[in-house]
């Protein structure tokens, strides 16, 4: 399968919920090339050296968001580090940090799932335009306002390296956050207020405290940090400004 | 859900924030190097009756209370920022003391530029 010539030592966080009490670390070594991902280690470990180990994983190319993990203590997708970048050291891999562990490195990601139904992850436009009406026109420099924010992959990178997250898991969160702003940026959309009635509050966009690790670990250059920052100032005007506007205003 | 209130908390600390980016490496300068060493500054500049003078021009005192004020809002912020983010839950108590700290100093320094005269 491989040359040979090199062996990494993968330290894997396990945890099979009806046989261990807790979480442990299990040893493998691990021959690769100077092209295996961390993601392409695992799967030699697991067609070859030990099938009980489970983990996701989907496109192998940094689209899906199925696998992130931490890798030295860093949350990152599996596909998207190589081997080759961590030898001659060993390598440890666990399941996502601030989640609960479902098994081995996969989480249980029912939290993300519902926050995210939160926000209206959709364009909910002012009016409906029948189809004979044709597209939602918009042009490139309103395209520019939420593209960024628009290449979120859902891997929860974020989350693992989020210190606010991580003590409090009512924060909406770095990624959820970034997609509420993608929404609310979009020209064609007009939900902004419904979306805002969780921003405005202490577990939107008011928990964050600016520590900015998010943007760093983001695999798409998403980031939420800097959306959330913006969206900080939006609250903030709409927090002095809500008492001298008309009823019925947008924003 | 609950609107936060936190705005008012982050719009001086916002404010303070930008005023020292802007001016307080100067401030040190001036105060703290600059004058007392006489370093590309006259010692004269800031002399009991300059200052009295500056503290009494409404500007003057414009400028002596924000400087004193946002900073203080902004210090306090980024204290229970700091705290928060090593794990020490700033709780209640600790909001009370850092802003009631605050507020209380932004009021004294109201009334002492105030009491100065024009």
């Amino acid at each position: 399968m491989t040359d040979g010539n090199k062996i990494i030592e993968m330290e894997v966080l396990r945890y099979r919920p009806e046989q261990d009490q807790e979480p442990f670390y299990q040893s493998y070594e691990v021959p690769f090339l100077d092209d295996w991902s961390v993601l392409q280690g695992l799967q030699y470990i697991k067609d070859d050296l030990d099938g009980t180990l489970s983990f996701r994983w989907s496109c192998r190319m940094a689209i899906c968001g199925s696998c992130g993990m931490m890798i030295n203590g860093v949350p990152g997708l599996g596909c998207r580090s190589f081997l080759r970048n961590y030898y001659p050291g060993k390598l440890r891999v666990a399941a996502l940090e601030h989640f609960p562990i479902e098994r081995d490195l996969v989480v249980v990601v029912d939290d993300f799932m519902n926050k995210l139904a939160q926000i209206k992850p959709y364009l909910i436009p002012k009016q409906v335009r029948a189809l004979d009406q044709g597209e939602y026109l918009q042009t490139p420099r309103q395209l520019e306002q939420y593209r960024q924010f628009s290449t979120c992959i859902n891997c929860m990178l974020c989350y693992a390296a989020c210190p606010q997250y991580g003590m409090n898991t009512d924060f909406t969160g770095p990624g959820i956050l970034a997609l509420m702003h993608r929404y609310n940026a979009d020209s064609r959309d007009d939900g902004r207020a419904q979306r805002m009635e969780l921003g405005h509050a202490d577990a939107g966009v008011w928990g964050c405290t600016a520590v900015g690790y998010c943007s760093e670990v983001c695999p798409k250059d998403v980031d939420p940090a800097h959306a959330i920052n913006q969206n900080k100032m939006g609250s903030a005007i709409d927090y002095f400004l809500r008492f001298v506007k008309p009823r019925g205003a947008s924003q | 859900m609950k609107r936060s209130n936190e705005p008012v908390f982050w719009a001086l600390f916002g404010a303070g924030g930008m005023l020292s980016a802007l001016t307080g490496v100067a401030l040190v300068f001036v105060t703290g190097i600059g004058v007392p060493l006489a370093l590309l500054l006259s010692p004269e500049l800031m002399s009991y009756v300059n200052m009295l003078a500056f503290a009494q021009h409404w500007l003057g005192k414009l400028v002596i209370f924000a400087v004193i004020a946002l900073f203080l809002w902004h210090a306090t912020l980024r204290i229970l920022l700091l705290l928060h983010d090593f794990g020490i839950r700033a709780g209640p108590a600790s909001a009370l003391i850092g802003n009631g700290l605050a507020l209380l100093c932004t009021l004294a320094a109201a009334y002492l530029l105030l009491a100065l005269g024009f």
